[in-house]
């Protein structure tokens, strides 16, 4: 099967700042891509290019085999905005239902979408009286129209509360499973964690990392840290036992490298009983992001 | 077919939602009965009937509201998009660019169209009422109708390319009014002073009959009186241009909304959402 986004070598520049910087990247049916970055990373600046809204210096886009932005492309591809924005005086039903003529489709089938992403006590009521949520899930519903074989979605969690971002995920899960690719973007690394399939990390312009989740644990071989607990009177002899340690009440905070990890399991389990509890914490997600997204010196 | 018919029923919604529909009609309608009221004062002295020198009236009311009314639904056109942050979205379905400008035309010259109906057909009721043989002046009253739509059309592709060009809503009000200004008040005086310098020389006998053509709103107030028998009772600029045959003007006023939605559709093109 071909790739529904093939991105090589693109370089875009802004006023002389490189906005993107040789990126290349290639997405497949049915999987689910987390572009994350800062902001000005360049992942807005990305999505434009690839749904051809605005131009790029050099490299190539190849959207569904056709060129960004072109007919055969608009109709194979679903956006969705960073805060996605509809008309006030319009009601959400007239707003899918254009939408859903805009795609050739019968504009009933407004009623039912919205009722998909939980919005059908609202579908008659004014877009100007949503929420922030609630303008994002007509953002989504939207973008559900017509099975796009690619979704670009802009920081689509933004403004949904925990539940609602389940159910999210949860349609995403759908959508790639009958083989649609999904570009989401996102500031957060805690937010995509395990709903999708490869990260990719983009730090002004260049991107530094891509990979699965655990590949960038891997590849980003950040210390792990332990926290160990003593018996009663045991701390100072379980420090001199663990050289480096650091004691914090009862409680003895360490930290080793990654290939470490057992060696020094196997030093605290036999200390025996005088040691009460111990609680091994591996890099946390924020941490793998920060290493990435900063070592370019920031 | 069916997006733009789609865009001019969304829009027609916005318009009537916005209370467009309402504004411009009872701005017509206000204007219009004013007018008959104002203008049957003198009856019957110029020997024809009440409705001509109703038409008349209405030509140059028309050529300063319709184009006002036509700017002010349309200078918000592409800014207004750009501004709430719609048009990313937009521009991203299919459809070409020119399918959206001219789905909103449709709208917009929807309103603008039943707004001059109604109030033309009132101004006319008015004269029917008070003459009789007002029928004669029925063709004039059609001429009028649709010469107006086609001005409306002109002025909503010329406020919808400089939508485009200004980006924001503030900017695109000053050129709309900048533009009505222009187009409507100053291109007459500016004419009108040069032909009284250059006393019937090269400019009054070649230049300014061209000149008039080139301005949509001239040449619609041209045709008008000039295919009107009561072209008499409403000199002005186009009194001193009777020379100019039919043909020409109608031609102008036919020509220039093709040619406002080009301009448009181009100045929407160069915009990079």
């Amino acid at each position: 099967m071909t790739s529904t986004l093939k991105i090589s070598e693109l370089t875009k520049t802004f006023s002389g700042v490189r906005a993107l910087d040789a990126v290349s990247l290639t997405v497949e049916p049915g999987s689910r891509v987390a572009l994350l970055g800062h902001n000005g990373a360049g992942k807005s600046t990305m999505m434009k290019i690839i749904l051809g809204l605005i131009p790029f210096d050099a490299g190539t886009v190849d959207v569904c085999g056709a060129l960004p932005g072109s007919a055969a492309a608009r109709s194979e591809v679903a956006y969705l905005p960073e805060n996605a924005a509809f008309h006030p005086a319009l009601t959400g039903e007239e707003q899918i239902g254009h939408f859903l003529s805009l795609r050739g489709q019968s504009p009933k089938g407004a009623r039912a979408l919205l009722e998909h992403v939980g919005l059908h006590d609202a579908a008659t009521r004014r877009i100007g009286t949503y929420s922030k949520g609630m303008r994002q899930r007509v953002g989504l519903a939207q973008a559900l129209i017509g099975k796009p074989r690619l979704l670009v979605l802009d920081e689509p969690t933004s403004g949904l509360d925990p539940v609602s971002r389940r159910d999210f995920y949860a349609l995403l899960d759908g959508l790639a499973a009958e083989g649609a690719s999904v570009l989401l973007s996102s500031h957060a690394l805690t937010e995509v964690e395990a709903r999708t399939d490869r990260i990719v990390i983009l730090s002004k312009g260049r991107m530094v990392a891509t990979g699965t989740l655990g590949d960038l644990r891997r590849s980003a071989a950040l210390p792990v840290a332990m926290n160990v607990t003593a018996r009663n009177g045991y701390t100072s002899e379980i420090a001199k036992a663990l050289p480096g340690a650091i004691i914090v009440g009862a409680d003895l905070r360490l930290t080793c490298a990654q290939e470490d990890k057992l060696r020094l399991l196997a030093s605290v389990a036999s200390l025996g009983d005088k040691v009460a509890d111990i609680d091994v914490v591996p890099p946390s997600l924020e941490d793998i992001y920060s290493h990435f997204s900063r070592r370019d010196g920031q | 077919m069916n997006r733009i018919l789609a865009t001019a029923l969304t829009e027609f919604r916005i318009a009537l939602r916005n209370r467009w529909v309402a504004i411009a009609i009872a701005l017509m309608a206000v204007f219009a009965l004013v007018l008959s009221a104002a203008g049957s004062a003198p009856t019957g002295d110029l020997g024809v009937d009440r409705l001509s020198v109703t038409v008349a009236s209405l030509t140059s009311l028309a050529v300063y509201l319709v184009p006002l009314v036509a700017l002010l639904m349309s200078f918000d056109a592409v800014a207004g998009e750009v501004e709430r942050g719609t048009l990313p979205l937009m521009l991203t379905y299919p459809g070409a660019r020119v399918e959206i400008l001219i789905g909103k035309l449709i709208a917009h010259l929807g309103v603008l169209t039943l707004a001059v109906v109604i109030g033309y057909g009132l101004a006319a009721a008015a004269a029917f009422w008070e003459d009789p043989e007002a029928a004669a002046g029925l063709p004039a009253l059609l001429r009028l109708t649709w010469t107006s739509v086609l001005l409306g059309a002109t002025f909503l592709g010329a406020g919808y390319a400089l939508s485009s060009l200004s980006r924001r809503p503030s900017g695109a009000a000053g050129l709309a009014i900048g533009l009505w200004l222009g187009a409507v008040v100053l291109y007459d005086l500016g004419l009108l002073a040069a032909v009284v310098a250059d006393d019937g020389g090269w400019f009054t006998t070649d230049f300014f009959p061209v000149a008039l053509l080139a301005n949509p709103a001239d040449a619609f107030r041209l045709f008008n009186l000039a295919a009107s028998e009561a072209s008499a009772a409403a000199a002005g600029v186009a009194g001193a241009a009777t020379s100019i045959p039919l043909w020409q003007s109608a031609l102008s006023v036919l020509l220039w909304p093709f040619a406002a939605l080009a301009v448009a559709t181009l100045a929407f093109r160069k915009v990079t959402p």
